[in-house]
């Protein structure tokens, strides 16, 4: 049984980036925004992986453990913003936060 | 038995992912991001990054996940969400026709490169390579506190100031105060 290839886990990485890239066009809901980009960095993390085997080389690895923190960091600023907005609002809709003035 | 392991986790992966941009109520679409986040944690072992697999189970799924269904609880927006109407005309099919477009580029654009893959760096800890099973570890520990360390000690900033700037963004203000 063949082994799959590095091509194989990159194409599949291209696929997750772009349901991801399609669910932040698509869907309206702030916190699904927020999963959906969380999908395209985990896209990013697979294809740092793929590419660390098929290079030999570690530092794909350590790329994928800074972005795994930073994306932790943005994720709980994303929500305490979204925490905030709510408190204004009622309806939770990326169309309600189109203009500017609070 | 590594394609098994393969075709088993995109499948996970790309299930979910389809789960979190369809499904209507948040609560499920962060349960399919869970899914998600195990294929990759699945992929992450297949390709002998031990130590990323763990951290992407418990960072992602323990951490992330649980914050965001804290959020969507807390909020109380847990009830489904009208997908039938479509506020802005031909928005999904213009997503859908750029999605396809750039899934598309993509695919040539990794499939072109892949050619070019000739370098090889030191070395990976692999177990093609007889290397143990906790090599992986202390490769990414030497990279990760040697080369990057200074990185390292500044993702340790970033992660103070989210934390103090979350903090004075859901800080509920008192009446009088500055």
């Amino acid at each position: 049984m063949p082994e799959p290839t590095t091509l194989s886990y990159l194409v599949v990485a291209a696929l997750l980036f772009v349901m991801g890239t399609v669910g932040v066009m698509v869907r309206r809901n702030p916190l699904i925004m927020f999963m959906c980009i969380e999908l395209m960095l985990n896209a990013v993390n697979l294809s740092f992986v793929a590419l660390a085997r098929e290079l030999t080389d570690i530092n794909g690895q350590s790329i994928v453990f800074f972005v795994l923190v930073v994306a932790a960091a943005e994720v709980v600023v994303g929500l305490g913003i979204i925490v905030a907005i709510m408190r204004n609002r009622s309806s939770l809709s990326a169309d309600d936060m189109a203009e500017l003035a609070g | 038995m590594e394609l098994i392991v393969f075709v088993l986790a995109s499948a996970m992966m790309l299930i979910g992912a389809f789960g979190v941009i369809t499904r209507r109520n948040p609560v499920h679409a962060a349960l399919s991001l869970v899914l998600t986040l195990f294929g990759v944690a699945v992929h992450f072992v297949a390709l002998e990054a031990y130590f990323l697999a763990a951290v992407q189970i418990i960072v992602y799924a323990g951490a992330i996940v649980v914050l965001f269904l804290f959020v969507i609880m807390l909020l109380g927006v847990d009830k489904a969400e009208d997908l039938q109407t479509e506020p802005l005309v031909a928005q999904r099919w213009l997503a859908g026709i750029a999605g396809l477009g750039l899934l598309g580029l993509l695919v040539i654009a990794v499939s072109r490169g892949v050619e070019m893959l000739t370098t090889r760096a030191e070395g990976l800890a692999t177990s093609a390579e007889g290397a143990s099973g906790d090599a992986n570890i202390q490769q990414l520990a030497r990279s990760v506190f040697g080369d990057y360390v200074v990185a390292f000690e500044l993702t340790s900033i970033l992660l103070v100031v989210a934390v103090v700037g979350t903090v004075m963004l859901a800080r509920r203000r008192v009446p009088g105060e500055a």
